[in-house]
């Protein structure tokens, strides 16, 4: 295999950018080192129709204040998506990605843009027609906070998406001000449980789920720190796995090394890898002759 | 078919335009945040019951002919969060039982980047391109009260909890008598008027008068320079046939104001001082403090880095900020900057338009499209918990402080740069007037596009472009302004607001213009405006013509100097090739950045400002640059009375150590610092804290370049005002020792100990002190001031020359005075040392936390009976006599013995020593982890010192160590007796010294750490959810 054809084969990551998004460079580092391409692109070079989201395997909205948060976290961006005409035949770029889903692609949000997922309602999509069913606001304690929390994977959900296969729990910066999940409704509430949509909620040292701040830094409804759309295509969480690339961004990396179980990789490239692996994996069996028995 | 045009406002008029508010309440039972804030810091800092409070967003939307169904269309669509709010259109209610309210809106003319958002939405829900740039919707905050208060108690939770009166407008009342609006109109009508001054003829009274109206801020001399200028014949004659008036117009005269500034042009840094030591009777003449001793002592360590094959020092001090080179592909772009005369007034705004500023200075470095890496802030407030009175136009040191953090916040946060590193250093005297350090770190290619990034080139016929925000009223005479001192008159459109979004945009344009090789170069817009940005870059190519007509404003009104002088925020002037233009012009419309071309760079030898084709400014490079007249200064040096106070001994100094822990510069910063985002970007290794816990302090932060390599940089920052009460000399040399063995505790090597190790050090100098122009009535100790000054430069060149660590950037703040109602607050005499250093695995570094039982404690240096200026005499209200002292000598063979056993990695925790000694620095580094301790006995202490001495003294150039028990030996040969055992960490959870068989201390550690997290600063900015509160 030559080089080209190698390079041709590696699943294609656009990340978004531009209006303040500002997570972008890291994101495409996991990517990179997970073994994908990742492409930086501006929002507008996508809104103008000089690239193609369906060109790519998996759709990102890095972290960041896009339009400053100015009127809610994620708000403006997801606007544009919703209402921003792409072309004269009255096209958004949110009928792109839901083409784009439908076509068993990939989309990842962190941070601000779990914000605007949520915010487009591509999570967690209970009806299906993206409509905003829950919301992201501000945390319980009023301020912005940067801390490390553990988080622990949802055993339970029904589909799970493929970029948290394998963890059970991992840790990883919170950088927000706006990261606590309001379900608005019990009956909401019960079908996300039902189908284990909560897919990542805050834990202690134990790795049980907790509402005690500040191990829950927001005070989110389910303790709840990622949500995935029914078919586990559509992920969003507001921690950072693109901040725990090195194993030396752990506050506590010092001790692992006194230990001697420092390790150059950090924890939150699992994410990244995982979801490469998943589309490579289904390319082999795609192109592979169907010859078992 | 609706069309949306953008309209000069003028006055308000049902027939001119037709305005919509748009009102968003929370929902029944949705929790409140930002009001029960409100509510518990009204009951906490001004000791007010309010009950509830409830919080609203109210928009005004002032677009013509959009009707009131759209406007509630959009309302929903893109305001109102269905799951959270409420929306009304047209009408301002309150909710049941609540009885009061508060509407705070932003004055005419202020930033409003919430509204412009707005208007963006609009533009994307309406599918049509309507006036984002200039207001049309105006935002403001609501807050409804479930008490009834009088108007003179929620006119102070306004002003003191909400909002500042300089920027924002508020309506205060009983919901019963109908809730006020106000919504800005700014502007008024053109006003293209440029008028003439004349000076000839004018006394010196009236000369400085004249300066003062204008807030000039030139002194005599200068004005008299000025006159004098103008009053040439063979100039009067050609100005007359460019078809400028003979005399100066008011454009010109603010420009040489603007240039000439003490802000711009360093006078006092550049006078030549008559210095006598009365102490020695030595007397000499000092040719300039910078030229002397800051250029100076660069210069000589260039030489030396060179002489030994080290050749990484790029640029220093001709441009934005310093460069120094990491490795063959990238330049490190390094600049501290202080805001401290707006954050007087407004510490928001003062802040964040520090930030951002700050920010400008490395992007715009050289060709300009440097990306950051990393923010720092040092700051120094007065005590937050000040009970007495505050004298007029005074802000309580509370409000100074958490504005100044929550501008911090937003301008590093919103910009996607990580804050970390910074201090917080608390002394009354700076009350009146706090400093605001701003640093900026930044990476840039050594070639962009095929140039050498770091080179300023501009040929004639280059057009001048300006990039980014439009031009208000807002920031004219910052410059001036920041050159005098404060008093209670202060002019509010001295003061900007910072907008990190149009910055950011900005920033992202630059990065990639300067890559496709569009921009000749590039600089910031700060102080001064395009006056002063244009000016300098003028000086390049020789010449400059301004067609000021051009430049976008963003509302009418302002008149020629007034957009000259501007320094409204997140602006660059370009220097563009005419061959190159048109494709930057559509880079710019694709990024949404506005780019205006204002004119060309020419070799004519002056400043030419047109306005409407008019001659407005005519000057000439050499008179704007090179004609202000040099200063001479006096300084005169006389000891300070200073005994050492007698203390009695204790035997237990368990309660003095808790008591240090909590003190106001000791205790955690923690509820300040997880409000700054300090891992953006994913490269922070070294957060300002660590461990287990998260709470271990560290002595400075460690960041990767990229993801590429592990090469980094650790940075920090040495400031020490007290010790200047007692000796200017020392304190300077100890704060320029205290950065350098905080970057060595992390784990960072001197440089230039061998040939070509490449190891660069880049350092800035800021310099903020008191009004130190000695004047018989109005300043008569200003002759000892500026002898403190000289001292502090002295120490700063020797500490240079020492460590071989060069100065690239720096910065000096010479009126940091604070003068109302008759009392003057002036700072002490501080200087800020921010120091970075280049490191070359980021996974070898160290941080200060004990990591595991039964390794070995050390303390490395010396301890010397220094408790003057010390925590320790702080806590006695004594300030004592034994000054700290660097031995340079010992210090750097002590850094080099480290180094080697670092390089060996033999050093598991290392925590320098410095407020509170070596019992605070033991303290600290147990937080890392619950359950650790320490056994130590300090009888392995050479000396006759006291037990207090032992525990407290301040001594430089100490650091406590911890090392595994198997590298014990290895180490002790590497130290030798610069390293005194003390004991080992242990898994007890105690902290137990002893000494002479005495038991000095002996607690738990848990509440050493609770101690030090429920300090003063904690209490005053919490973190935790308001209904926690009690």
């Amino acid at each position: 295999m030559t080089h080209d054809t190698a390079s041709q084969a590696l699943p294609k990551a656009l990340i978004l950018t531009g209006f303040g998004i500002n997570c972008e460079e890291e994101m495409a580092a996991a990517y990179r080192l997970a073994g994908a391409a990742p492409t930086i692109v501006h929002l507008n070079e996508v809104l103008h129709g000089r690239v193609s989201i369906h060109d790519f395997d998996v759709l990102n909205f890095p972290g960041g204040f896009s339009f400053g948060d100015d009127l809610g976290s994620g708000v403006v961006l997801a606007n544009k998506l919703r209402y921003r005409q792409t072309g004269t035949d009255g096209r958004t770029l949110l009928s792109d990605i839901r083409e784009f889903v439908a076509a068993g692609k990939f989309v990842l949000g962190i941070c601000n843009g779990f914000q605007v997922l949520v915010k487009l309602g591509l999570l967690p999509n209970l009806g299906g027609d993206f409509q905003p069913e829950v919301t992201l606001t501000h945390n319980a304690s009023g301020r912005y906070e940067d801390r490390w929390v553990r988080l622990k994977v949802n055993a339970q959900t029904k589909t799970p998406t493929p970029f948290l296969s394998e963890l059970t729990s991992f840790e990883v910066p919170v950088r927000h001000g706006e990261g606590r999940l309001v379900v608005p409704d019990a009956a909401t509430r019960e079908r996300i449980v039902a189908l284990g949509l909560n897919c990542l909620t805050y834990a202690g040292h134990d790795d049980q789920e907790t509402g005690t701040y500040p191990l829950n830094p927001n005070g989110a409804d389910l303790n709840c720190a990622g949500l995935t759309d029914p078919t586990g295509h559509i992920f969003g969480l507001m921690p950072h796995p693109e901040a725990y690339l090195a194993g030396c961004n752990h506050p506590d990396w010092g001790m692992k090394k006194r230990r001697g179980e420092l390790k150059d990789e950090g924890e939150g490239l699992a994410i990244f890898k995982n979801i490469v692996t998943h589309l490579i994996r289904r390319t082999q069996e795609a192109s592979a002759p169907a010859t078992h028995a | 078919m609706l069309t949306l045009s953008g309209r000069p406002v003028g006055r308000p008029s049902r027939l001119e335009t037709t305005q919509h508010s748009i009102l968003l309440t929370l929902q029944p039972g949705r929790h409140d945040g930002d009001g029960q804030r409100v509510a518990a810091d009204a009951a906490r800092h001004l000791g007010l019951a309010t009950g509830q409070v409830r919080s609203a967003a109210l928009y005004a939307v002032r677009y013509p002919g959009l009707t009131e169904s759209q406007v509630a269309d959009f309302a929903a669509a893109c305001l109102q969060d269905p799951v959270l709010h409420s929306v009304a259109i047209d009408q301002v209610a309150a909710p049941e039982g609540f009885k009061s309210y508060i509407l705070v809106a932003k004055g005419p003319g202020v930033t409003d980047d919430e509204g412009t958002s707005a208007q963006n939405a609009l533009s994307d829900f309406l599918n049509e391109p309507i006036d984002t740039r200039t207001q049309h919707i105006f935002s403001k905050r609501l807050y409804f009260v479930e008490h009834e208060l009088p108007a003179a108690d929620l006119r102070r939770l306004a002003e003191e909890l909400l909002g500042n009166k300089l920027i924002n407008r508020f309506e205060v009342g009983a919901v019963a008598d109908g809730v006020r609006d106000f919504t800005p109109r700014p502007g008024g009508g053109a006003d293209a008027r440029t008028e003439t001054i004349v000076l000839a003829g004018l006394s010196d009274e009236q000369l400085l008068q004249l300066s003062k109206d204008n807030v000039y801020a030139l002194n005599l001399p200068e004005m008299q320079a000025i006159r004098d200028h103008f009053a040439q014949a063979s100039l009067r004659e050609e100005r007359v046939g460019l078809g400028l008036p003979a005399d100066p117009t008011d454009c010109e005269l603010e420009i040489l104001a603007q240039t000439w500034s003490e802000h711009c042009k360093h006078k006092e840094f550049s006078a030549v001082i008559k210095y006598k030591n009365l102490e020695t009777g030595a007397e000499e003449e000092i040719d300039g403090l910078f030229k002397t001793f800051i250029k100076g002592a660069t210069i000589e360590v260039d030489r030396q880095l060179r002489a030994n094959g080290n050749d990484w020092l790029i640029k220093v001090f001709s441009d934005n900020a310093g460069a120094v080179r990491i490795n063959p592909e990238s330049l490190f772009v390094w600049k501290v900057e202080t805001h401290n005369s707006p954050s007087a007034i407004d510490p928001y705004g003062g802040a964040i338009t520090g930030i951002l500023g700050n920010n400008r200075d490395p992007l715009a470095t050289g060709i300009g499209g440097a990306r950051l890496l990393f923010n720092t802030n040092v700051l120094c407030f007065g005590n937050p918990d000040y009970e007495g009175e505050l004298l007029t136009g005074q802000l309580h040191p509370r409000r100074i402080f958490e504005g100044v953090r929550k501008g911090i916040e937003d301008g590093g946060n919103k910009s996607g740069v990580p804050t970390v590193n910074g201090a917080i250093i608390f002394d009354d005297r700076y009350a009146g007037k706090p400093l605001v350090y701003c640093g900026t770190g930044a990476v840039m290619p050594m070639q962009l596009a095929g140039k050498d990034s770091w080179e300023k080139v501009i040929l004639p016929g280059d057009r001048i472009i300006m990039a980014g925000g439009r031009v208000g009223k807002d920031g004219i005479h910052g410059a001036t302004f920041s050159s005098i001192e404060l008093d209670e008159a202060a002019p509010a459109t001295a003061v900007q607001i910072g907008s990190p979004i149009t910055q950011k945009l900005a920033m992202d344009f630059l990065l990639l213009a300067t890559r496709r090789g569009l921009i000749r170069c590039s600089t910031d817009n700060g102080a001064g405006g395009l006056s002063s940005s244009i000016g300098e870059l003028a000086t390049i190519s020789g010449g400059a013509v301004v067609e000021l007509e051009k430049v976008p404003l963003k509302y009418p009104g302002l008149k020629p100097w007034e957009i000259f002088l501007s320094e409204s925020q997140e602006r660059f002037t370009l220097a563009v090739e005419p061959a190159k233009l048109d494709e930057l012009l559509a880079l710019g419309r694709e990024m949404e950045v506005e780019l205006t071309d204002i004119g060309f760079f020419n070799a004519e030898g002056s400043l030419d400002v047109l306005f409407d084709n008019k001659p407005i400014a005519g000057l000439s490079l050499d008179f704007l640059h090179d004609g202000v007249p040099r200063k001479t200064l006096l300084a005169e040096y006389v000891k300070p009375e200073a005994k050492e106070p007698a203390i009695a001994p204790l035997y237990d100094y368990t309660d003095t150590l808790l008591k240090l822990l909590g003190s106001l510069n000791i205790c955690s910063r923690e509820s300040v610092i997880r409000q700054y985002d300090h891992e953006v970007k994913g490269r922070t290794v070294v957060k300002p804290l660590m461990g287990a816990t998260g709470q271990a302090p560290q002595d400075a932060a460690v960041v990767r370049f990229n993801f590429e390599s592990w090469e980094g940089v650790a940075v920090s920052n040495g400031i020490l005002p007290r010790m200047g009460d007692l000796d200017a000399y020392h304190m300077s040399a100890g704060s320029f020792d205290e950065a350098v063995r905080q970057i060595i505790s992390v784990g960072g090597k001197l440089p230039n100990l061998t040939p070509g190790d490449n190891i660069f050090w880049s350092v800035n100098d800021n310099f903020c002190v008191p009004d130190s122009v000695y004047d018989p009535a109005i300043n008569p100790d200003g002759k000892q001031k500026l002898a403190k000054l000289v001292q502090m430069c002295q120490a700063l060149r020797d500490a240079c020359a020492a460590y071989c660590i060069p100065l690239t950037s720096g910065k000096d703040s010479m009126k940091n005075d604070f003068k109302a109602d008759g009392v003057k607050i002036s700072v002490p005499p501080t200087v800020l040392y921010s120091m970075t250093a280049k490191v070359e695995d980021v996974r070898q570094v160290v941080t200060s936390d004990f990591k595991q039982a039964d390794d070995v404690i050390y303390l490395l240096g010396e301890t010397y009976d220094e408790l003057g200026g010390s925590e320790f005499y702080q806590l006695y209200n004594e300030l004592g006599a034994n000054v700290p002292k660097v031995d340079f000598a010992k210090a750097k063979e002590l850094y080099t013995l480290v180094g080697e056993a670092n390089s060996q990695g033999l050093i598991q925790s290392s925590h320098d020593l410095s407020d509170g000694g070596l019992a605070v620095a033991l303290a600290e580094s147990t937080f890392g982890r619950d359950g650790l301790g320490a056994d130590l006995d300090l009888g392995s202490l050479a000396g006759e010192l006291s037990p207090t001495a032992l525990l407290f003294s301040e001594s430089h150039s100490r650091f406590v160590v911890s090392i595994a028990p198997e590298d014990v030996t290895a180490f002790e040969s590497i130290l030798g007796q610069r390293a005194s055992r003390l004991g080992r960490v242990t898994a007890d959870g105690q902290l137990r010294v002893q000494h002479a068989g005495h038991e000095l201390l002996s607690l738990n550690t848990t509440d050493l750490r609770a101690a030090w997290t429920n300090g003063p600063v904690n209490q005053t900015i919490g973190l935790e959810p308001a209904a926690l509160v009690k």
